[in-house]
């Protein structure tokens, strides 16, 4: 039978002009993947009660070893994975959005436990961060206070049907198959509360409205002086809330349509498949007009 | 002698390193098939060697009092009369009993006369706040809520999965029969019948005249087999139910007026003491 | 001068109510008694707490201060109080004193020149409720980070999230439409800046801001050492990720080449504001909390948090207490769960040492199985939410079944006795024997912990410390004996003592608690057996789901795996008593036993900081709460 490179080559991995009819490279993201996700290192890394199930699910009788978690690493820098097993408050934030910008990549975080996925039991504490995912991209949730080690090992199987479907062509699908290094993550500033870097003009602003209410009242009494502040600073942030974006269909919730994790990560990654196609014949018409012109 | 302590340690993990082996040929290569009977013994007490679980292929059952998230319970599909229909009637223990608040129940109204039904509009569970303590379940006073056994719920996206609506979380009865057979049981003891309280209510109304043919019995044959020590308690028992059906009143809806109005002004009355206290 | 001596003996052995007497007629003008309806104890005079401190603990032989805490009365009486337990380490109950003080400038002196335990229950006074210290070596906040505004414990303070006082939250039912709290917010914070808010210093993470909050500079500092030689000072972060800190805890150290001069523990990484969080829970809500305290005992932790209800609960008219079977199986579960926690800890102490993980995998496999049970038993393996006021979540289920929809159904199918039993009297002591096999000889072992981070009983008591860090002092102090609850008196059990003071003794403490956890548990086999079939609670009926508990104030405290733990708990809701406590405040034995680990540490090498701290044996939940 002959090999047709042409029909191969009718991928979506972006192939050079010159190789064109050449190679074929379909399976590079397979292999790719596969290695990747045989070879996951969690970092060493507990935060609280579910790190003790994730101790559980290392040791013998679970042994997560079998799936290539092999063994957990005490650096960053030797680490793929991040489990951010338990509740992650403010202070702790900090550090741990450092270390995640320490990991090389690939790299990947999963939230185990409902504190580290959404806050959890203690999400109204005052020093409480409601969800990981506030500060770094999530890839797999694990529910559960604690999850069971068998439910973790769930979740570390999903992770790795994730980076199954990963692909080196699109550059969109994670960030380190796209050009040039990524942007690290802002790291948190432990203020009067915490502050997110990527807020900080509005607090600006909110200092800003604060100071000018200052100097219109030129008194000394301060706490009267701060409730008035802090009312103003209310009815800025309502004003803000009411022209902002998020209006309350947008904050309903999307309910769940079931089914397996994966398959859904399927339809999506059909759809950014679809999508690189369409990017790469739009580059191809682009290069037979230019050809064209010339 | 200098050293001895250490060997004899040594020797220690070089034995559990040899019967980790002679386990292996005790099952032959039986060990890691996944026969339950296998595996049963390698989780005992009495195994010594290997004991790990291999996990997606075999998995270690949990208990019946295991609890993760909670769902609510539905009557069977092949009920006659109630098919469908929610345990829950919305009373809203639940949600008070809930150590983080991540109960929300939408109670009922009947669109005619805007008086509360006992049955919830909209029931919401957020996982991401559950402690998975089983209060809800445990103090329910119509076995509506139960916990669940399924663990594996991980998701690739928590906006869209982490809050369990009414139609998710919503299974019915013999899901719960399955999962908790004894439980189910000693509960269906307490109730007096396999279904819903109110149902065995109804039905007692309905035929108060022929009480001898109650209809306990028809619905205990549809129920599946309780386990065989479970069957010998139930000639014993089958008289006592009944009495020890809690007294009605205990819900809003079947007060009567007077009683109603005397509790909302209770109500009103603490409201206000609170928000004095609190403000 | 004998006679005087001999007076001085005879008042340390006054009763509580003698001792109290004793005050009041020497120092009447400081002391009067607390009447408050449900209350105990004294109110000291805060101008002259630090001379009554000193009488009470070297006159009245009260030298064990358990624990200080603060309570903010607001609407109460509009004042603050600190709440000193003091215990002889002889053995009886608490001297309950206290001291008031205005809520707005609240101000009261420090005790730590008499009580050293006292350093980091003070820093956390101020830090929570901003009450200062005045004689406080360093006063700073402990669980918050400087800058934080306010002090989140006052009762007029709101967090981010707040939405009431009290749980439950009118919110939610009945019309309990859904929402995410943080969503709501849209900052998803409500914290208001402060005008002259500098956000370019807080940028700021150079070295010199990361340790100036501690006190430390940063520069090589050049110094001579006593032979002469110029070698280099300088400090050494460890944490809060650091694998042998045992969870998100940290260590600022100065070292002096290979040796530590100084050492200060940082920690709050993982405080999760279970007080607060506990003070609008309502009181049966706060049981699974405390589960999450000590995660690894969560057995212990409810029985703590039971004992110190039920005192306030048997003030009331209507209270049952539970029954002999309930308080069995109580002891049972605790115990069961020391083993646990004993194993834990011998086993990550080795891995801190050297031993990486052999040990810890053989305990673990043991600890699986005592975790099999409880999930039988209580419903999940390590947050067991078991005990309830008056009683439990239930009874001992028949068989230890694994019913289940998933593959594999038919497995452990246990009867429940012949598996306690066979876990108790054969698989137990197996694998304490192989601990001791693989380490009490194991000349490695002595060679790295025998005579390392060395404790002396009488710092040990000043710095109340608790559990295996101070019985491994050679003071033989074990609630379980020295101030009874539940079952104990009628066990037969020793308290495990060793002399030494170092790492090895508190190995060799924690090794034969797990015999004696081991004898305690075969002895309540037989009553198990014998009081089958009844009732675990008193009046035949659960409690309860919204217990009113009456007014007054209780500590409860228990002998946990790490140590004493304790739970001060008032309830101020009028004559009716309320529905939710108005101060929840855990004495956390990870937390206080911290205390001495800078003065156990100095002098020491690096290397002997990690296998120090694993000896104490912390868990941050409970350090960080």
């Amino acid at each position: 039978m002959d090999l047709n490179l042409q029909e191969l080559n009718a991928t979506e991995f972006p192939v050079p002009v010159e190789l064109e009819n050449n190679i074929a490279i379909t399976s590079l993201s397979q292999l790719y993947n596969w290695g990747r996700r045989n070879s996951m290192w969690p970092m060493l890394f507990g935060l609280a009660c579910c790190a003790i199930e994730m101790i559980a699910t290392a040791s013998s009788r679970f042994d997560f070893s079998r799936f290539g978690f092999e063994v957990m690493r005490a650096t960053p820098r030797q680490a793929d994975l991040m489990i951010v097993s338990g509740t992650v408050t403010k202070k702790m934030v900090v550090p741990i959005v450092r270390l995640y910008n320490q990991m090389p990549e690939p790299k990947y975080v999963l939230a185990m436990g409902a504190c580290a996925s959404g806050g959890g039991p203690f999400k109204e504490g005052y020093n409480v961060v409601s969800g990981m995912d506030k500060y770094l991209p999530v890839d797999v949730y694990v529910p559960g206070c604690p999850p069971t080690p068998q439910a973790l090992l769930f979740g570390m199987i999903a992770l790795q049907r994730k980076i199954d479907g990963q692909s080196i062509a699109n550059g969109d699908d994670v960030p380190w198959y796209g050009e040039g290094p990524a942007e690290p993550t802002p790291v948190p500033v432990l203020g009067p509360d915490i502050i997110d870097p990527r807020q900080m003009d509005m607090i600006r602003r909110q200092a800003e409205v604060a100071a000018s209410e200052m100097e219109l009242l030129g008194q000394r009494e301060l706490p009267a002086l701060t409730q008035l502040v802090a009312a103003k600073v209310e009815t800025a942030q309502a004003a803000t809330a009411e022209a902002g974006p998020l209006d309350e269909d947008a904050l309903s919730v999307v309910l769940p349509t079931g089914g397996t994790p994966w398959a859904e990560a399927e339809d999506i990654r059909e759809k950014r498949r679809l999508r690189a196609l369409a990017r790469k014949a739009l580059r191809a018409s682009r290069r037979a007009s230019q050809a064209e012109g010339e | 002698m200098y050293g001895t302590g250490l060997a004899k340690g040594l020797r220690l993990t070089l034995r559990h390193f040899v019967e980790s082996y002679i386990d292996d040929l005790r099952y032959g290569f039986r060990k890691y098939h996944h026969s339950t009977d296998n595996f049963g013994i390698r989780q005992g007490t009495q195994t010594k060697g290997v004991i790990t679980v291999q996990y997606p292929d075999e998995k270690v059952a949990v208990p019946e009092r295991f609890r993760f998230v909670p769902f609510l319970i539905v009557e069977d599909e092949d009920h006659p009369t109630r098919a469908g229909k929610d345990w829950c009637t919305s009373c809203g223990i639940c949600a008070k009993v809930c150590p983080p608040q991540c109960i929300w129940i939408v109670r009922g109204n009947d669109p005619d006369t805007g008086r509360p039904v006992p049955e919830p509009e909209g029931f919401f569970i957020d996982i991401d706040i559950c402690m998975n303590c089983g209060y809800c379940a445990e103090y329910c006073p119509f076995d509506a809520i139960k916990m669940d056994h399924d663990y594996e719920l991980a998701s690739y996206d928590r906006t869209s999965h982490h809050i369990h609506d009414k139609e998710k979380l919503s299974k019915p009865n013999s899901y719960w029969r399955s999962i908790a057979p004894t439980r189910a049981y000693d509960e269906m003891l307490v109730r007096g019948t396999w279904e819903h309280k109110d149902a065995a209510k109804e039905a007692r109304r309905g035929s108060a005249s022929s009480r001898a043919s109650a209809p306990r019995p028809a619905a205990q044959q549809a129920a599946p087999a309780p386990v065989a020590t479970a069957l010998a308690a139930e000639s014993e028992s089958a008289t006592a139910p009944a009495a020890s059906a809690p007294a009605e009143g205990a819900t809003p809806w079947n007060e009567d007026e007077a009683k109603r109005e005397e509790r909302r002004r209770k109500a009103l009355e603490r409201k206000a003491k609170r928000a004095a206290r609190g403000g | 001068m004998e006679n005087l001596a001999a007076a001085e003996q005879s008042v340390a052995k006054l009763s509580i109510e003698d001792s109290i007497e004793y005050l009041k007629s020497n120092h009447s003008q400081a002391i009067k008694l607390d009447d408050r309806d449900g209350y105990q104890g004294v109110i000291v005079d805060s101008d002259q707490l630090l001379d009554i401190a000193r009488v009470i603990r070297d006159q009245l032989g009260f030298d064990y201060l358990s624990s200080a805490t603060a309570v903010d009365y607001l609407g109460e009486g509009d004042h603050m109080e600190m709440v000193y337990h003091a215990y002889r380490s002889s053995g009886g109950g608490a001297l309950v004193f206290k001291a008031q003080t205005d809520r707005d400038a609240a101000e009261i002196p420090s005790l730590v020149s008499v009580w050293r335990g006292a350093d980091f229950q003070e820093r956390e006074a101020w830090d929570l409720y901003g009450i200062r210290f005045p004689g406080h070596p360093n006063l700073a906040r402990i669980l918050m980070w400087e800058g934080f505004e306010g002090h989140p414990m006052r009762k007029d303070w709101r967090e981010a999230y707040y939405e009431e006082e009290r749980k439950p939250f009118d919110s939610r039912w009945p019309g309990g439409h859904v929402h995410r709290a943080e969503e709501k917010n849209v900052f998803g914070k409500n914290v208001s800046y402060p005008p002259d808010i500098d956000l370019n210093r807080l940028m700021d993470n150079s070295e010199e801001a990361v340790y100036s909050s501690l006190g430390l500079g940063v520069d090589v500092e050049r110094i001579m050492d006593k032979d002469g030689f110029e070698t280099n000072e300088l400090v050494v972060n460890m944490g809060p990720h650091h694998p042998s800190t045992h969870g998100v805890f940290r260590m600022v150290l100065t070292v002096d080449g290979e040796t530590v001069t100084s050492l200060e523990p940082v920690m709050g990484y993982l405080h999760r504001n279970h007080e607060k969080i506990g003070e609008r829970n309502t009181y049966l809500h706060n049981i699974p909390f405390t589960d999450r305290l000590d995660y690894i005992s969560s057995m212990g932790n409810n029985h703590g948090y039971v004992l110190a209800v039920e005192q306030l609960m048997s003030l009331g008219r209507k209270y049952n207490p539970p029954t002999y079977r309930c308080e069995a199986l109580r002891v049972m579960m605790v115990e069961l769960s020391r083993i646990v926690n004993h194993l834990w800890a011998i086993g990550f102490w080795l891995n801190d040492i050297g031993a990486f993980f052999t040990p810890v995998l053989y305990f673990i496999q043991e600890r699986e199985r005592i975790l099999d049970f409880f999930e039988a038993v209580a419903g999940s393996r390590m947050m067991c939410n078991y005990m309830r006021f008056g009683g439990l979540f239930g009874d001992l289920p028949e068989r230890i079944k694994s019913v289940s929809n998933l593959t594999n159904d038919r497995v452990r199918d246990y009867n429940t006795m012949q598996f306690l039993t066979e876990m108790i009297n054969e698989r137990i002591p197996r694998t304490i024997d192989e601990l001791e096999i693989l380490l009490t000889q194991n000349e490695i072992l002595i060679e790295r912990s025998m005579g390392v981070g060395i404790l002396s009983a009488e710092d040990a008591i000043n710095f109340s410390a608790a559990g295996p860090l101070l019985r491994g002092s050679g003071v033989a102090y074990d609630i379980r004996r020295a101030d009874p609850y539940s079952i104990y008196p009628e066990l037969d059990f020793d308290v495990a003592v060793e002399a030494e003071g170092d790492m090895y003794a508190r190995y060799r403490v924690r090794v034969t608690e797990l015999r004696e956890s081991v004898r305690i548990l075969k002895q309540i086999l037989p009553r198990l057996e014998a009081t089958a079939g009844e009732s675990i609670w008193a009046d035949g009926k659960p409690g309860a789901y919204a217990p009113r508990v009456p007014h007054g104030e209780s500590y409860g405290r228990v002998e946990n795996g790490k140590g004493e733990l304790g739970y001060y708990i008032v309830s101020a809701g009028g004559r009716g008593g309320s529905s939710n406590p108005w101060r929840y405040h855990v004495r956390a034995p990870s937390f206080i036993n911290l205390t001495p680990l800078g003065h156990m540490s100095k002098g020491y090498k690096v290397a002997d900081i990690v296998g120090i701290l694993g000896s104490i044996d912390i868990v941050l939940g409970e350090t960080d709460r």
